[in-house]
């Protein structure tokens, strides 16, 4: 870990101002990424701004009818608050999903949908990675890649993005609320957040420098039936090899969004319109130009399969 | 004392301690956080400053040149030990690589540096700025591609690559029924939970390390043998283990770079493996890959048996035993074994909980089960026929204790076994395909010499000291039962000293030998001790009992204590070994029962009953060998469904190098864990008449969770782990 000089600050115009004033600084949140990353020297930030004392802790209904998630509401409260398990359902049990109980009790909303891929190596640092070390190369193409994506991927990365929470923030059409270091905020529709690594990759998402996530909207409640279910080896405390978040009406439509198989949370929407129609149809429209390595070909079954096990369980 | 004849009666037998349900002693110590483990002596050594690895960033080649100008110049910077600065250094008679690489490198995060600093934090920062220059060789990294190159290994004594009975190939080739089928296992992490850590302190040229091994003797050897030290010049202390599963038999990188760092900085180091680099720095159970053939006659009799296995490993490695129970369980009048080793620039293959055993079971009791399958019999009728009493390769020589049937007839009634529906794929429970399976365990019985030292006070207060050690598997409390038992005192009044050089040398832990050997030795000097006791006391000591801190003989009775009211008395003895082991094979067997679901949509697997039922000589604590051996079905549910250290085979390195990568059973994977213990003595093993029971649990598990995946699915999956993905494309539509 290089060090790094901290500060916490207690509005976004003192955010905007650290920023401004340290060109290597990074926002901290919960920490359960970063910090991690920074004992690696994958993130090396001279200064930490701590915008846990940014008051974005609450749960708020807005005029027509959704909810304004704060960017610092813990993972676990958004689980457990009784709006959220009635009517984004969904959201309550992506979050639910993933991580361990100690990890969501400090993991925030903005730092979940922030967090950086799990592929081994970009966490090993004498590996080549074009995402850690830009025009390095990808040490996991034909190497080992039974985690990674199978589709949107590019001859740069074909790294994951690991949030189980971002699958369902997806699924509700959810937008992203930021404040940029010139005081200017802007709305981001969740689908426009994050990236597919093209050539690029170590440019993970459209905020710009120094902008600050301060909330997250979800629009009014779509109904239906809410489910997600994330296939892994293991029973708990696993990343996903293929999620499946679904809301699903009484007459068959509804959305899918899709997760452990691209750089961002993947859903198509003209894919969903085949929903009435089983698995196989919406699978086959949402993996359309897949690429996958031979290690990680399952998951192009695994997604219809679970997809299948969802639709039928929507069905009651 | 020599143990030659089989045990009679003697004291142990009373069972007034031995053999009761006895919480361990040391829980309260390791709750509290009170246990002194290796980096955690927060009070000794004084001031001490801390090192960090850095690890070689290349499988095979050398280091071309080293920059340390920038590491030298950073905060806190004490000292940086390279192979080019650390002297002279020998290799330890149980390393393979050495520990201290440079210039030549023999595996991926071989240790080439170590960076001493004020901090932790500091020392971790400087260690990124250590700048090495590589000039990669190319090397062999993939078992599959070189098993045709693989080599017959080198015998040791008894221990030969291969062995032959009858002629297998002509009676396998005209059984009416066969089986011919190859199996994978990977290479494993041992994972346990405490890093390899050390402490390094010098006075003058004497070494004190404080640091977390399972093989006291041997390490302090191997220390010796590296730094080019007399071995009365050091001292291991290593009362605490936080689990090592054989990771930890050996010396390894912290200990030496610990000392080397404290010498370099003239102060005491400490210095833990970062997790990362445990994976490929230390070592692993090596994969293999196993070719069975069974031949059996209609009635379900074997008549032809063979097991090849290859596995591989660096230049002078070892290779993974996998046969080994395969000369021993099943009867069969032709039988052939075969080791095979190739040369692989992977990390350093050793041995692991059950080595040999442990992936020699996951494939030899899943093709038991096939067998059973095309002779169309239920699998533990075709084991029972094809049991046999006396060891197979030599039949004048008997078990001298075999219960493998009845464990596997006492577990089928217990666990429900009939209502297993032969056929598979035809049970269901909602969204879930639900299947049973069974397999044999086996795991030998070692005998090693172990000593101990034994003191009474005058307060009737019996203290032991062995070098013996307590890997978190309860040597603490059966020690001290035992010395209860031996001195007629309750285990209140035993204290148990472990884990240090400067204590008799015991068995140590590993290949289940522990409990029974330290125990054993621990009974020699308590013998000894009661002489003593006899002849202070002036009582005749045949006729003399020791109960409830007194010493009666007749109608005189003096409290224990007495004996030492003129100063304290000690005894030391070890116990060794005459031939019984020769004459007699001694092993110990189990049966496991698994019942799990296969969800019909993902193939995903959980477990959902388990079973173990074990016949391992006289269970000395029936707590402390229960959570062995759920501690062991824990483990072979890792073996059977998700651990793999994946290899990199172009750049020669396991890529899941943490626990995030490498996974392990988590609480929600564990269901209801049964175990049953029969009752069982064996004179033949020691006068504790127990035998090992750590590795029993183990091995086997992944087999009979393997044959349920079967039972539930009717797939049949020969490369371990048992993950969806090869189970997904052959599932039937949900
Ligand atoms: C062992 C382990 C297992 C895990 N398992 C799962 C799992 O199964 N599923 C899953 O989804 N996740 C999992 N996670 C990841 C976990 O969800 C994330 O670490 C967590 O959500 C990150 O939130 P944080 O608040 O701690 O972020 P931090 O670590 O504080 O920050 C993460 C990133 O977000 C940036 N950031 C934080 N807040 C803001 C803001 N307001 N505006 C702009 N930028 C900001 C930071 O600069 C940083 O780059 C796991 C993590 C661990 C360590
Ligand atoms: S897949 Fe992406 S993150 Fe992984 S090594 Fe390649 S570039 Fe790096």
């Amino acid at each position: 870990m290089k060090s790094f000089t901290y500060e916490k600050v207690s509005s976004p115009a003192a955010a905007a101002s650290a920023v401004v004033s340290n060109s290597n600084a990074k926002f901290i949140a919960g920490g359960t990424n970063l910090l991690d990353l920074m004992k690696l020297e994958i993130e090396t930030p001279s200064h930490l701004i701590d915008v846990n004392g940014l008051g974005f802790d609450k749960i708020e209904p807005t005029s027509d009818g959704g909810l304004r998630i704060g960017a610092l509401v813990r993972n676990t409260a958004l689980a457990a608050d009784a709006r959220i398990r009635r009517d984004y359902g969904l959201l309550s049990r992506a979050l639910l999903a993933g991580a361990s109980g100690q990890l969501r009790n400090k993991a925030t909303t903005a730092g979940n949908l922030l967090q950086r891929t799990r592929c081994p190596y970009f966490y090993d640092t004498n590996q080549p990675c074009n995402k850690r070390n830009p025009g390095s190369g990808c040490a996991a193409i034909g190497g080992v890649t039974r985690q990674h994506a199978v589709i949107g991927a590019s001859d740069a990365c074909i790294a994951t993005h690991p949030s189980d929470m971002a699958i369902a923030m997806r699924a509700l059409d959810a937008t992203v609320q930021t404040a940029r270091p010139d005081g200017s905020i802007r709305d981001i529709p969740i689908a426009d957040l994050h990236r597919l690594p093209g050539d690029t990759p170590h440019i993970e998402t459209t905020l710009t420098s120094g902008e600050l996530i301060t909330s997250v909207t979800l629009p009014k409640p779509v109904g239906g039936t809410h489910i997600y279910r994330k296939v892994r080896d293991r029973a708990s405390y696993a990343f996903a090899l293929v999620s499946v978040g679904a809301i699903v009406q009484r007459d068959g439509t509804g959305r899918v969004a899709v997760g452990g198989i691209a750089h961002k949370p993947w859903r198509v929407e003209a894919a969903e319109a085949e929903m009435p129609h089983g698995a196989k149809a919406v699978a086959a429209h949402l993996l359309e130009g897949a690429s996958p390595t031979k290690e990680n070909a399952f998951k192009l079954s695994l997604v219809e399969r679970t997809l299948g096990a969802v639709l039928t369980e929507a069905k009651g | 004392m020599k143990f030659d004849t089989p045990a009679t009666t003697n004291p142990i037998d009373q069972l007034k301690v031995i053999g009761h349900a006895t919480s361990r002693i040391d829980g309260p110590l390791k709750t509290t956080g009170r246990a002194t483990y290796a980096y955690e002596w927060h009070d000794r050594p004084a001031s001490p400053a801390y090192g960090y690895i850095v690890g070689a960033a290349i499988a095979k080649g050398r280091i071309a040149s080293m920059d340390l100008s920038r590491a030298r110049s950073a905060p806190g910077i004490i000292a940086i030990v390279t192979a080019e600065n650390a002297g002279k250094l020998g290799k330890g008679n149980y390393n393979t690589a050495k520990l201290l690489g440079g210039p030549d490198i023999d595996h991926y995060h071989q240790a080439v540096a170590v960076v001493v600093a004020e901090t932790f934090e500091q020392a971790r920062a400087a260690a990124q700025l250590v700048k090495v220059d590589y000039a990669a060789a190319k090397g062999s990294f993939d078992l599959s591609a070189g098993r045709d190159g693989a080599a017959k290994p080198p015998g040791r004594g008894d221990d030969q690559p291969d062995t032959t009975v009858g002629d297998f190939p002509g009676a396998f080739a005209s059984s009416p029924v066969q089986l011919d089928a190859t199996y994978t296992t990977p290479d494993q992490a041992h994972a346990m939970m405490e890093p390899h850590a050390s402490m390094a302190a010098w006075e003058g040229d004497k070494l004190t390390l404080w640091t977390s091994n399972q093989m006291i003797a041997w390490t302090t050897g191997d220390v010796a043998k590296t730094l080019g030290l007399p071995k009365e010049n050091v001292r291991l202390i290593s009362p605490f283990i936080g689990g090592g599963f054989g990771g930890k038999l050996f010396l390894r990188a912290d200990a030496v770079l610990a000392a080397l760092g404290a010498r370099a900085a003239n102060r005491p180091v400490k210095v833990a493996m970062q997790r990362p680099l445990m994976f490929n720095n230390t070592t692993h159970r090596p994969a293999t890959i196993q070719r069975i053939r069974i031949g059996a006659g209609r009635d379900g009799k074997i008549t032809a048996i063979g097991h090849e296995s290859w596995s591989g490993n660096l230049p002078e490695g070892r290779p993974e035993t996998a046969v080994q129970q395969t000369r021993l369980l099943y009867a069969g009048e032709n039988r052939m074994t075969a080791l095979r080793l190739a040369m692989l620039d992977l990390p350093e293959g050793n041995a692991m909980r059950a080595p040999g055993e442990a992936p020699g079971m996951m494939a030899l009791e899943i093709a038991m089960d096939e067998m059973a399958e095309r002779l169309g019999l239920d699998p533990i009728e075709f084991r029972a026929r094809n049991d046999t009493q006396v060891d197979p390769e030599h039949p004048n020589r008997p078990f001298s204790q075999r219960q493998l049937v009845e464990c596997m007839r006492i577990g089928a009634e217990r666990f429900g076994w009939n209502k297993r529906n032969a056929e598979p794929g035809k049970q269901r429970d909602g969204r879930w395909l639900i299947g049973m399976g069974v397999a044999a365990a086996f795991r030998n019985n070692l005998l090693m010499k172990s000593g101990a030292r034994v003191r009474l006070d005058r307060g009737g207060t019996v203290t032991v000291e062995t070098d013996m050690t307590d890997i978190g598997t309860g040597s603490y409390t059966i020690i001290a039962q035992t010395a209860a038992e031996m001195m007629g005192v309750p285990l209140e009044k035993v204290v148990v000293r472990l884990g240090d050089s400067s204590f008799p040398v015991s068995a140590g832990s590993g290949g289940q030998f522990g409990a029974n050997n330290s125990t054993s030795g621990v009974y020699a000097a308590c013998v000894k001790l009661r002489e003593a006791v006899a002849q202070k006391l002036g009582f005749n000591s045949a006729e003399i009992a020791f109960t409830d801190g007194q010493v009666t003989a007749g109608n005189r009775s003096v409290p224990l204590g007495q004996a030492a009211s003129d100063g304290e008395l000690a005894a030391e003895d070890s116990i060794e070994y005459g031939d019984l082991a020769k004459t007699h094979q001694q092993s110990t067997f189990g049966a496991h029962f698994v019942e799990l679901g296969v969800d019909v949509a993902t193939a995903e697997i959980r477990v959902r009953r388990m079973l173990a039922v074990c016949a391992a000589g006289r269970i000395l604590n029936p707590t402390t060998a229960r959570s062995q051996v759920i501690g062991a079905m824990t483990m072979g549910v890792g073996a059977a469904l998700m651990e793999e250290l994946a290899v990199d085979k172009r750049s020669g390195f396991f890529v899941n190098h943490d626990l995030a990568g490498y996974e392990v059973p988590v609480h929600a994977d564990i269901p209801h864990q049964d175990t049953i213990f029969l009752d069982e003595t064996d004179p033949m093993s020691s006068p504790m008449k127990a035998k090992g029971i750590g590795e029993l649990g183990l091995c086997g598990v992944a087999a009979a969770l393997a044959n349920a995946v079967y039972n539930a699915t009717g797939i049949r999956v020969r490369e371990y782990p048992i993950t969806l993905d090869k189970l997904l494309h052959r599932m039937p539509d949900a």
